[in-house]
C-alpha cells in the first residue's frame, strides 16, 4: 500500500499541488485521472521521486520515502518499477538488454539467471522472439510492453505507469490496460496509473483518485463513479458525445 | 552568469553517488570508440588540407632572396604545433562531437530515458556524462597527435608537389631550432579543449526542455558554446604557458 500525506508542490512561486492525501492499494490497480495539465504527471513524479513534494510525506507500507535515510531510500528504489508514456527505451540498446538493465544495476544474480528472468517477463508481456530488435525497430504498442517487461523485471513491488495508452489505438489501449491489471493482479504489485482516458476508467479503475487544478476533488471506484455530486468530475466523465449517451 | 553556476553544480554532481569502477571503465570504453574513431575520418581531411594549405601560403608570403626555404617548414611546423591541431581541430571536434553528444542527451531527455534512469536509482548525470568526458580527455589528445603529423606530412606533399620546397629542405626546417616545449603545451590544450567541449556539450544536452526543435537547439548551442570556451581557453592559455 501507498499513503500520500498532505502533498504540496509549486515550480517558480506557482503552486500545482495543493494538499493531495490519500491510499493506494495493493493488488489493485489504482487510477489517477484528470484533465489535461491539472499536475498528475506531477504527483507521479513526486511518488517516485523523480520529484521532491515541497511539503507532505510518501508512504510505501509506512516506510517514508521522502524523508528516508539513504539506506531506504536505495532499498525502495528496488521496489519501483515505471512505465512511462512513451516507453523510454534505451535507444542505444536492445530490448533484451533494455528489460535486463534494471537487474544489471539492481540484483545480484547471475548471467544465467538474468536471461532467464528477461524471457520471463517478455513472455508475461505477450512478447517473444524479439530479443535483438532495437527499440527504434517497435512499434508504439510494443514500445509500452518491453516499458511493461521493464518494469516488472526486478519483481517491483510498486507498478507506476504514465498514460500507458496514449497515442494507441483503442484496441491495443485496452490490450495494454488489462494487460497492467492482470500483472497487478497475478503479481500482487500496488499499481498506479496515472490517465485521462475514460475506458480505462471503467476497464481497469478498481481506486480511482480525481484530481482537478492540482487538488483532490474525489476518491472512489468504476462503479460509484457515476453516482458522484462532484460537479467537475461529472464534467470530465461527460465530456464526450459517447458518455452522454450512455448516461441518458 | 546564472548558467555558469548552474554548469558548476553539474560538473559537481557528475562525482556524487556513482556507481561501480567496472561500470565507468566499460561506459568509457564504448565512448572512447565512439568517439575517437568516429572524428578520425573527419580530423584526418581537415589536418592535411590545414597543412598543405598553410606550407603554400606560407610560401607564396616568404618570396624574397635573403630568406631560407626552409624557413617554410618551420614556421608550418610552430603553427601547427601551437594553434592550428589543438585549437583548429577543437572547433572541427565541436562541431562534430559536441553536437553528437548534445543531441544524444536531450534525446534521452525529452523521451524521458533519463528519468528512467533516476527512478531506478541511477545518477544520471554522471552515469551519462562522465563516461563521455573521460573518453573527450582520452582521445582528443591522441586526434591531436594525429593531426599535428598528418598536418606537417600534408604541407611536405603541397611543398613537394608544388615545388615550391624542396623534400630535404622541408625536413631540415622541421628540425631547426624546435622548442620542444610546444608538444606538452600542445598537449596541455588539448586536455582542456576536450573537457570544455565534452562537458559544456553535455551539460546543454542534459538540460534540454520540450520537444524535437529544442533538442537541436541544444545541439547548436552546445557547438557554439564551445567553440566560445575554447577560444577563451585558448587565450588564457597562450597568456599563463608562454
Ligand atoms: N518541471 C516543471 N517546471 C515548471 N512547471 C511545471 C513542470 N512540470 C509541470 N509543470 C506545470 O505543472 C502543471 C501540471 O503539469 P502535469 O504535467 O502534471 O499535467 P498533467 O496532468 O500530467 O497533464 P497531461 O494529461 O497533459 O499529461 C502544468 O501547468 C505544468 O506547466
Ligand atoms: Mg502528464
Amino acid at each position: 500500500m501507498i499513503e500520500i500525506k498532505n502533498i504540496n508542490k509549486s515550480f517558480n512561486k506557482k503552486q500545482v499541488l495543493f494538499d493531495i492525501s490519500g491510499q493506494f492499494e495493493k493488488g489493485k490497480t489504482n487510477l489517477i485521472i484528470g484533465a489535461s495539465g491539472t499536475g498528475k504527471s506531477v504527483l507521479l513524479k513526486c511518488l517516485v521521486g523523480l520529484l521532491k513534494p515541497d511539503k507532505g510525506n510518501v508512504l510505501f507500507n509506512d516506510r517514508d520515502f521522502t524523508n528516508g535515510s539513504k539506506k531506504l531510500i536505495t532499498e525502495l528504489r528496488r521496489e519501483i518499477g515505471m512505465l512511462f508514456q512513451g516507453g523510454a527505451l534505451f535507444d542505444s540498446k536492445n530490448v533484451e538488454e533494455n528489460v535486463m538493465f534494471p537487474l544489471n544495476i539492481l540484483s545480484k544474480l547471475n548471467k544465467d539467471k538474468k536471461l532467464e528472468r528477461v524471457n520471463h517477463c517478455l513472455k508475461l508481456v505477450g512478447l517473444e522472439n524479439i530479443n535483438n530488435k532495437m527499440p527504434s525497430e517497435l512499434s508504439g504498442g510494443m514500445k509500452k510492453r518491453v516499458g511493461i517487461a521493464r518494469a516488472i523485471v526486478n519483481n517491483s513491488k510498486y507498478l507506476f505507469c504514465d498514460e500507458p495508452n496514449s497515442g494507441l489505438d483503442p484496441l491495443t489501449a485496452i490490450k495494454i490496460d488489462n494487460l497492467i491489471q492482470k500483472l497487478t493482479h497475478e503479481l500482487k504489485t500496488t499499481t498506479i496509473v496515472v490517465t485521462h482516458d475514460m475506458n480505462s476508467v471503467m476497464e481497469i479503475g478498481e481506486k480511482i483518485m480525481f484530481i482537478h487544478k492540482g487538488k483532490k476533488l474525489w476518491q472512489g471506484n468504476n462503479k460509484n463513479i457515476f453516482n458522484s455530486k462532484v460537479k467537475e468530475l461529472n464534467e470530465f466523465i461527460f465530456s464526450n458525445k459517447l458518455m452522454k449517451k450512455l448516461k441518458s | 552568469m546564472k548558467n555558469f553556476g548552474k554548469y558548476i553544480i553539474f560538473i559537481s554532481s557528475l562525482f556524487q553517488r556513482r556507481e561501480s569502477f567496472k561500470t565507468y571503465f566499460n561506459l568509457s570504453i564504448n565512448e572512447c570508440i565512439k568517439i575517437g574513431y568516429e572524428s578520425l575520418f573527419i580530423v584526418a581531411i581537415v589536418s592535411i588540407f590545414m597543412g598543405a594549405v598553410t606550407t603554400l601560403q606560407t610560401a607564396f608570403n616568404l618570396v624574397g632572396p635573403l630568406i631560407p626555404d626552409y624557413v617554410i617548414s618551420l614556421v608550418v611546423r610552430d603553427m601547427t604545433l601551437l594553434e592550428l591541431s589543438p585549437t583548429i581541430i577543437a572547433i572541427v571536434f565541436a562541431g562534430k562531437v559536441g553536437s553528437n553528444i548534445a543531441g544524444e542527451l536531450g534525446t534521452m531527455r525529452i523521451t524521458e530515458q533519463i528519468d528512467a534512469l533516476e527512478v531506478m536509482g541511477i545518477n544520471s548525470s554522471s552515469y551519462l556524462v562522465l563516461p563521455k568526458i573521460i573518453a573527450s580527455i582520452l582521445m582528443y589528445p591522441i586526434l591531436v597527435v594525429m593531426s599535428a603529423f598528418l598536418a606537417i606530412l600534408g604541407g611536405y606533399i603541397a611543398g613537394t608537389i608544388s615545388e615550391v620546397i624542396a623534400g630535404a629542405e622541408y625536413i631540415y626546417g622541421l628540425r631547426y631550432e624546435f622548442n620542444p616545449f610546444n608538444i606538452p603545451f600542445a598537449l596541455i590544450k588539448s586536455y582542456v579543449f576536450a573537457f570544455l567541449v565534452a562537458s559544456i556539450s553535455s551539460f546543454q544536452g542534459y538540460y534540454t526542455e520540450g520537444g524535437a526543435l529544442e533538442v537541436g537547439k541544444s545541439s547548436t548551442q552546445a557547438v557554439t558554446k564551445s567553440c566560445i570556451a575554447i577560444l577563451i581557453a585558448d587565450y588564457l592559455l597562450a597568456q599563463i604557458l608562454l
